[in-house]
């Protein structure tokens, strides 16, 4: 099978490439992203032109339920999203049913996205067995049988010793940790952020100091056991700072940003409004400005979506019992975008925050349009304008808080491993 | 989701969930009409028909005697019928859920709940949910709002000090907890006082007290200079347990009101309590039942607060339509 993109703006950050041109893939893999190759007779010609053609995005936190909660939403539901979305890569976080703590289910995972017809969703192992935070998960078996890393999800490690031992071992194994940081006692069941509004409003909340203890804490044991650690889904300032000064003693820590902290603040909590219930919750404009300074100053180097898709259910209740989460890939994109239009990075950083960047994290070979790499790519109109509404939408999960606006660009086509699998 | 969400189209009282957002003619309206109910329970027949043919349900998520039976007494002597529930043992304890509950009830034709719930924001997630013709009454949500509760300390005050442009009003205790406490700041910065003091350790302040319109002390007895209403906050006893106090004993020491620190305040200063009250805990005994305390007569007026606040959200509501309570979810894949 060959394939041929036509004269697309060819932006592919990791190569330093910016300008128009076309996009040869044979056989899964990309052939050349300049000169065309000798006899290359393509199977399908994808035309470009004004659209922008790209690497494919890679989620470094996404939820798909399946396993566990199939009413929120399934394999099968939420691939279609990621496709539409322009995502050919997922990390499936390991707070499943049953949790991924095993290498059994591991490959039920696999299972799973085969059958979806989705195979690139990479499980993050337990760090814990069934993440509850005491006992050591068989990290080199997860590792052996494809989880990308190992993670403790949103749960709570039970004390900084079995941390500590956790990181050893995962170092031990060249395992990378995902580590949201979050202090589970200082979180004290919170439902908001600690300032105005959870006070104006009675809400229980939560102070930075629950991330950024957290985060001081996990950077000291990564220093201490020589972990390789990646910090998700940052909500705050002074997280940010603090990776800033790791990263310059010399410590090797990366971090991302779900894409709803930058763009939405308590603020724009309408009062109890539960598509706005979210962890780590949204706090103030100068931490959302902080974390865009982050991006662009690379302290906080990939966006993730952290896609948490629920069923009305769930969202429909007074607000401190309502399940937190926001249904986002679909956003992703559009919401980048916006931070290019609002001058916050520009459009080869937002690029590399979903793409390389991410990659590099994971080590993987992917994330760029490289010849010889896997065709994972992502061909979008940047101009073109939607509506998040029930027709548009893929996901099962409809808890956005960006329900009924219209957003700007959209993905045309999606290519994973050089298989069309979203096409508008 | 809007404050305005309490309002009808002619900007009339329709729900009664919280003070924030509501204007200080409204509040001087509900407190106006609640002089006009004042002389009823005084009456040899202590009622007045407005309200006949109306169904209202008390439903008690939380437990509560005197707020629901004041509520009950509002109503009934404004003629309607009134169902207690007392859900905090009932449904939702067989796992039924509060949009579930709404719907059963709503299918009865009730034309009014009065709501109590533990959680913030439940009366406004059931006023957003339930048919356009039911009235939700908040009276009492988790940490947010008790407006009826504000209301008939608002009246209290106006009956004993008027001029609330000259007023400083001091609130002690739990306030990081207390739904009561920002439902007076809003309503007393909404009328115009001079001064709303909070004082409490700083376990008991919210982190940003201040956004409220209040000043902050962390000591009793400077922090009743020159106030003219204090107003006690009732200390649950689960804060020991929670670590945001060493013991009753020293919250009383520093907190608790007695006749020798009422001194510092101004010697016409009056006392309130929203109760039930500890007494040797946050009060007193000698100033809970001395000279300057208007707890009681805080009771009575709270049924003449909630038979405006009934009255006036029964007027602005509209008549049911031919289905009675029953209607389906808005939005179409959902609002979520």
């Amino acid at each position: 099978m060959k394939i041929q993109i036509n004269n697309g703006r060819i932006i592919d950050p990791a190569n330093n490439i910016d300008r128009i041109g076309s996009v040869y893939i044979a056989d899964g893999n990309i052939v050349s992203v300049s000169d065309e190759p000798v006899d290359f007779k393509p199977d399908n010609i994808i035309n470009a032109e004004n659209q922008i053609v790209c690497p494919g995005f890679i989620d470094l936190s996404t939820r798909l339920r399946d396993m566990g909660h199939s009413r929120k939403a399934t394999f099968y539901s939420e691939v279609r999203a990621a496709a539409s979305a322009g995502v050919t890569t997922l990390c499936l976080q390991p707070d499943t049913v049953p949790v991924i703590d095993t290498a059994a289910v591991v490959e039920l995972v696999k299972e799973l996205a085969e059958k979806a017809g989705y195979p690139q969703i990479y499980a993050i192992g337990a760090l814990t067995q069934k993440l509850e935070g005491t006992e050591l998960s068989s990290m080199l078996s997860l590792k052996q049988a494809g989880c990308i890393a190992v993670g403790n999800a949103n749960r709570p490690v039970k004390n900084l010793l079995i941390l500590r031992r956790a990181m050893e071992y995962a170092a031990s194994h060249d395992v990378l940790l995902m580590f949201r940081p979050n202090d589970f006692w200082l979180g004290n069941n919170g439902c908001a952020h600690e300032g105005v509004i959870s006070t104006r409003y009675g809400l229980p909340s939560i102070p930075e100091a629950a991330e950024t203890i957290a985060l001081a804490q996990c950077l000291e044991l990564a220093e201490l056991t020589g972990c390789r650690v990646h910090f998700g889904q940052l909500s705050c300032k002074r997280s940010v700072i603090k990776i800033h000064q790791a990263k310059k003693y010399g410590l090797k820590v990366s971090a991302d940003v779900a894409i709803h902290q930058l763009h939405l603040t308590e603020n724009d909590m309408t009062p109890f409004d539960s598509a706005y219930h979210v962890l780590p919750p949204l706090r103030t404009e100068a931490d959302k400005q902080y974390l865009r300074q982050g991006l662009i100053g690379r302290t906080i180097n990939s966006i993730c979506s952290d896609h948490q898709p629920h069923d009305l259910d769930a969202k429909l209740g007074a607000f401190p019992e309502t399940e937190p989460g926001i249904s986002s890939l679909e956003t992703l994109l559009p919401l980048m975008l916006k931070l290019v239009a609002e001058q916050a990075i520009t459009l080869k950083q937002g690029i590399a925050c979903l793409s390389a960047n991410p990659a590099r994290v994971l080590r993987l070979n992917s994330g760029a349009l490289t010849p010889g790499f896997s065709a994972d790519v992502c061909v979008f109109d940047p101009e073109l304008d939607w509506q998040v509404n029930s027709e548009n939408w893929k996901s099962q999960g409809v808890n956005t808080p960006f329900w009924g606006q219209t957003l700007k660009g959209r993905v045309t086509c999606t290519l994973q491993a050089g298989k069309i699998i979203y096409r508008a | 989701m809007s404050d305005n969400l309490q309002l009808n189209a002619e900007g009339k009282l329709k729900h009664f969930l919280t003070i924030d957002g509501l204007s200080r003619e409204l509040l001087t309206e509900i407190l106006d009409t609640a002089e006009s109910f004042a002389g009823v329970s005084e009456h040899q027949v202590k009622k007045v028909p407005l309200l006949r043919g109306k169904t209202i349900v008390n439903l008690f998520f939380e437990n509560s005697t005197r707020t629901r039976t004041t509520f009950e007494l509002a109503a009934t002597r404004l003629s309607a019928d009134v169902i207690n529930m007392n859900i905090a043992t009932s449904a939702t304890s067989k796992g039924e859920s509060l949009l579930d509950t709404i719907r059963n009830l709503e299918s009865m034709f009730v034309d009014m709940f009065v709501v109590r719930h533990a959680l913030s924001g439940a009366a406004h997630f059931i006023a957003q949910q339930t048919a356009p013709h039911i009235s939700v009454i908040n009276a009492g949500d988790g940490q947010h709002a008790h407006p009826t509760q504000a209301m008939l300390d608002m009246f209290t005050i106006r009956q004993l000090k008027p001029d609330f442009a000259n007023l400083r009003v001091a609130i002690i205790g739990d306030i990081l907890h207390s739904r009561v406490a920002r439902s007076e700041i809003q309503a007393l910065n909404t009328l115009g006082a001079a001064e709303v003091r909070v004082i409490a350790p700083k376990t008991l302040l919210p982190a940003h007290v201040q956004s409220l319109g209040v000043t902050v002390s962390h000591n009793l007895t400077e922090g009743l200079k020159d106030i003219d209403v204090v107003m006690m906050l009732r200390l649950q006893k689960e804060r020991m347990s929670s670590a945001l106090l060493p013991s009753e004993s020293e919250y009383f020491k520093c907190f608790g009101l007695t006749e020798e620190k009422l001194k510092v305040a101004k010697p016409d200063a009056i006392v309130m309590h929203p109760g039930p009250i500890n007494r040797g805990v946050e009060i007193e005994s000698k100033v809970a039942d001395g000279s300057q305390s208007v707890i009681l007569k805080q009771v009575s007026n709270g049924i003449a607060v909630r038979m405006a606040v009934m009255a006036m959200a029964m007027q602005a509501a509209p008549a049911p339509g031919r289905s009675g309570g029953i209607h389906t979810i808005p939005g179409d894949k959902g609002v979520a």
